[in-house]
């Protein structure tokens, strides 16, 4: 794999091809989870682990696999690894499994996962498609990170609210004073829908922003390289 | 592709469906063999997770007997809220009853069934109360969890501990706003009002029930 093939997949997956912000792929969990960025980095962390494992996993069957049954096949692989990481996680880290445990089933209910699984891992090697899974899950991290942040900030106004969960030695920051009365839209599912809806406008803000620039002043062809 | 042509239509199905099957058995061997070889340390962090929950509920020098071991089922109770069978824990120190360690449900908070482990002495006083399940508005009514409580020194739970019939008149076990003695967070009634009458109403169940409770033939 070339360095330029890297950054791609790292690009389309951190910014690009952002599961949230431009595919919109998997609200369901997207929205039930962040009430608070630690909720949504635990679930894009356990995301990300099963995106890399189905990933390499259809990409090295994918020439034993019949284009008629692909769904089915895949639907079994996934679900069979969001299992199998269960129940490893229940047995060998179970602290972080009384965390993590409620978001692991959720991500069979995420469809980007099948989406990546359809899209890329069945047409590509084994080694770039286990970079896109873990890139697209990278992407999903920061966005859901972002997100959750807000919503607990609007909504609370504190920061990491439950990381004593995860680390029992670290407290989540009260960022507002201690008075704030909280809003609680910030916390309720229609201001999730809200949030995200201002963060894909500023997305597409500064992505069509980039875009005039291009335009308007022809970048020199080695810069080109690193985009596309 | 070119390959496949040569089967024909019934064939190429038939083909298919082989490979499909060949995929079922390779994962669901993969899932069986996980399932297999976590199990062991699975129920090993069950049995630690419930030994830690009955510890919240009962101080461990309350008892000496095997208290996971010495458990009854009970049928569906209407007293304590249960619509499906549960498990009643038996603590006994020498031999003589120690105290019942069994499960309520609070069919009326804010936001649904509250599930509530239950303690109580087997002189008929509470050694103590954790909500082990519930659905309350995060922020306002959770404080019933000891976790989720602002004031960690007394959280809002503790004060049923020490509590009996013997000490509690029928009407002290309402919140203060109905003109009880349970302690409740203003703007938040609803949730401490069903708890405290779940609670009540379990401590007198184990009251009438706790000789028969105790003579019950062990389950395991």
């Amino acid at each position: 794999m070339t360095r330029d093939e890297l950054s791609t997949i790292a690009w389309n997956g951190i910014w690009k091809q952002n599961t949230s912000l431009a595919q919109v792929l998997g609200l369901c969990p997207l929205l039930a989870v962040t009430t608070n960025a630690v909720n949504g980095i635990m679930l894009s962390l356990a995301t990300i682990l099963v995106m890399a494992l189905s990933n390499v996993a259809v990409a090295s069957l994918r020439n034993f696999i019949p284009h008629e049954i692909r769904i089915p096949v895949f639907i079994l692989i996934v679900a069979a690894l969001v299992t199998v990481v269960d129940l490893l996680f229940n047995a060998n880290l179970h602290q972080l499994y009384l965390v993590l445990g409620i978001f692991i089933p959720l991500i069979v209910t995420n469809c980007i996962v099948l989406a990546r699984v359809e899209a890329f891992a069945a047409k590509n090697p084994p080694l770039q498609s286990t970079f896109d899974g873990i890139f697209m899950g990278v992407g999903m991290l920061w966005t859901l990170a972002l997100l959750g942040g807000l919503r607990e900030l609007l909504g609370n106004g504190t920061l990491f609210g439950g990381i004593d969960m995860v680390f029992p030695s670290l407290q989540p920051i009260q960022l507002l004073p201690a008075d704030y009365p909280g809003f609680l839209l910030g916390l309720l599912p229609p201001g999730a829908f809200i949030l995200l809806g201002c963060l894909i406008a500023w997305k597409n803000w500064l992505d069509a922003r980039a875009a005039a620039r291009a335009r308007r002043q022809p970048p020199a062809p080695a810069a080109a390289l690193g985009c596309h | 592709m070119s390959e496949a042509r040569a089967f024909s239509a019934p064939g190429m199905a038939l083909r298919t469906a082989a490979i499909l099957f060949l995929f079922v058995i390779i994962f669901t061997a993969l899932l069986s063999g996980a399932y297999q070889w976590t199990k062991p340390s699975i129920e090993a962090s069950a049995l630690e997770e419930k030994t830690k929950l009955l510890g919240d509920v009962l101080p461990v020098d309350a008892y000496d007997n095997d208290l996971i071991r010495d458990a009854v089922t009970l049928p569906p109770t209407p007293e304590l809220g249960l619509k499906e069978a549960s498990t009643l824990y038996r603590a006994r120190k020498a031999g003589t009853p120690a105290a019942l360690v069994f499960e309520a449900v609070a069919p009326d908070g804010y936001a649904g069934r509250i599930r509530l482990l239950i303690a109580v002495r087997a002189d008929g006083s509470l050694a103590g109360v954790r909500v082990t399940q519930h659905k309350e508005t995060p922020g306002l009514g959770d404080y019933i969890e000891p976790k989720k409580d602002r004031n960690k020194e007394h959280p809002w739970i503790g004060q049923f501990v020490g509590r009996s019939l013997a000490n509690t008149p029928d009407k002290g076990w309402r919140v203060r706003k109905d003109g009880g003695e349970i302690d409740y967070h203003a703007s938040a009634t609803v949730t401490p009002r069903a708890v405290a009458k779940a609670v009540h109403k379990a401590v007198r169940w184990a009251d009438r029930e706790n000789a028969r409770l105790f003579a019950m033939e062990n389950a395991k």
